[in-house]
């Protein structure tokens, strides 16, 4: 199981371990944490996008509808999932897997790992910001449970496109961030090389998230990291997502979106009258 | 060379700054009341150049039909955040002393042609015109005045994306807006979204993107990722005509481009249309 041993790492550590290539991807934690998973394929529209998975899954008994972008093991799955960056017909595609879950009562658990949504000239084409817009939009009204894990990378926009939720746990050792260290040293500092400073100022780790009301729980990683036990971080994240379901799974659908709603208007409400 | 180009010659007389303005396109002096008179729109190249909120606010809206809401709402710093040129506190002040404007969108009720709406402009001059913690904030009162006055709503957006330095609390603006645009469209109340030079990034990846009707101005810059970085994803040099208002249409993404001078004409049409 997860220490609870204290490990300091500063920021800039923590965003290596969570993009350490040895770390476990949605398609590891699927299958270390579902007894059953049925993998749906397709937005109806252009494709199947295997930057972002996603079917119906039973955890400990309990049916779901899993989704989360895909980080490849070997170079041949990284160049296939295009190194779990999405393109339009990702996003498309899970919302209407979201789509399937609120019909048929299921509640919705999504896994997030993306350096970001894909930055390619044919993703612009078919409505990058179109596919994300729409599914914040969507999300906000769905009338399912929706559980938000943010097991590695969460990249700016790219991420926020499945992890409007009701409960958003994160692993100790992920990120989460509007944009890449490297691209916000390279833009405020004019030096890409101030990456572990730009890392530190945009407070991008679980602690500080936790800390700035964006995430609500924060999933213990074995001492080293998840790459170093998987099944101790899969068993860790299985636990966190059943409790977030038993809770959310109580409440009416009406609740959820209540809930949901207030979650997100009040992330960032500050108020500072200066009287014009 | 054609007639309007041979037309358009340099004057005679030495031009000066305070008689004349240098279009940024074709680089033609225009008498700087012709350049005023036609809001900024180049006589000879029909070039937009970008409008203050207030310029903006002027050309839609019923004259002095204006009133200001939540103006008190404006920039916080949530991560206490400085960079390689100082703080952002910093930064936020000198912005607001520049420009007069304590946020980077103005919200209020209006008229268009007599119709009742609530409006949001944003401002590309306040910081890039990035979204923030108080600009997310601004729009989600609108959305929600929107609906309480039973209005139309309509956003013109000018943005390069999200504020940097408000890191994570700026990327859930995204999904904080985009849930305000739910309701408006729940309500059943028409949402026009108008998209101006620029609208990029995490703007264009929620509300600007959500409009019952997208409607933009001739060759505004429209996009989710910045044209560098995709030529550096794809390793080639993208068409000029990339992320055009033009382009955006010809993918379906907008439903019309519109003069300057006949926006608001067109936005009162379809807004009696929308029955109103
Ligand atoms: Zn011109």
């Amino acid at each position: 199981m997860a220490t609870k041993k204290q490990v300091k790492r500063t920021a800039w550590d923590t965003v290596q371990l969570a993009r350490n290539p040895g770390r476990p991807n949605v398609t590891e934690y699927i299958s270390m944490m579902c007894e059953d998973f049925v993998e749906l394929h397709g937005d109806r529209l252009f494709g199947d996008d295997r930057a972002l998975i996603g079917g119906f899954a039973t955890i400990s008994g309990v049916k779901v509808m899993v989704m989360g972008h895909r980080k490849g093991r070997t170079v041949e799955e990284n160049v296939e999932s295009n190194f779990g960056m999405a393109s339009p017909d990702g996003y498309r595609k899970a919302m209407r897997l979201m789509r399937i879950a609120e019909k048929f009562g299921l509640p919705v658990v999504t896994f997030i790992d993306t350096p970001g949504a894909y930055p390619g000239a044919d993703a612009e084409a078919r409505g990058q910001a179109e596919a994300i817009a729409h599914n914040l939009e969507f999300m906000s009204t769905l009338r399912t449970p929706i559980v938000v894990v943010v097991i590695g990378e969460g990249g700016s926009g790219g991420a926020l496109g499945i992890a409007v939720g009701d409960k958003i746990l994160m692993l100790q050792n992920a990120v989460y961030s509007v944009i890449s260290p490297e691209g916000c040293a390279s833009i405020l500092w004019r030096d890409g090389s101030k990456a572990p400073v730009a890392a530190e100022a945009l407070k991008i780790t679980a602690e500080s998230l936790k800390k700035l009301g964006v995430i609500d729980e924060i999933v213990s990683e074995p001492a080293q990291g998840a790459h170093t036990d998987p099944k101790a971080a899969a068993a860790a994240v299985k636990k966190a997502v059943l409790a977030a379901l038993k809770e959310l799974m109580r409440l009416s659908a009406d609740e959820l979106v209540a809930k949901r709603y207030d979650k997100f208007c009040a992330m960032g409400r500050y108020f500072e009258v200066k009287g014009k | 060379m054609s007639w309007f180009e041979k037309s358009a010659e340099t004057p005679l007389r030495v031009p000066t700054e305070a008689l004349w303005v240098v279009c940024p396109s074709c680089k033609a002096y225009v008498e700087k009341d012709a350049w005023k008179q036609a809001g900024k729109v180049c006589p000879r190249c029909n070039y937009h150049a970008r409008l203050s909120c207030r310029e903006r606010i002027k050309m839609l809206t019923d004259a002095d039909s204006f009133e200001e809401i939540n103006a008190q709402v404006t920039t916080s710093d949530p991560l206490n955040f400085s960079d390689g040129s100082g703080t952002y506190a910093a930064k936020a002040a000198a912005t607001k002393a520049k420009t007069g404007e304590f946020e980077s969108v103005v919200t209020g009720t209006a008229a268009i042609e007599k119709i009742p709406v609530v409006i949001a402009v944003m401002d590309f001059k306040f910081l890039g015109g990035s979204l923030s913690s108080g600009a997310g904030e601004r729009i989600l009162l609108a959305t929600e005045v929107a609906v309480k006055l039973h209005r139309p709503l309509i956003i013109v957006s000018a943005s390069g994306g999200a504020r940097m330095h408000e890191g994570i609390i700026s990327l859930m603006q995204m999904a904080k807006t985009s849930a305000g645009i739910a309701r408006v469209k729940e309500a059943g109340l028409p949402y026009f979204s108008i998209l101006t030079d620029p609208t990029t990034g995490g703007v264009s990846a929620s509300y600007a993107m959500l409009g019952d009707l997208n409607i933009a101005e001739p060759k505004a810059l429209i996009g989710f990722a910045g044209r560098r970085v995709i030529e550096n994803t794809i390793k080639q040099k993208l068409p000029d005509d990339f992320q055009t208002a033009e382009y955006t249409r010809d993918h379906g993404f907008v439903d019309c481009i519109v003069q300057r001078r006949e926006l608001k004409g067109f936005v009162a049409k379809c807004l009696r249309y929308a029955g109103f």
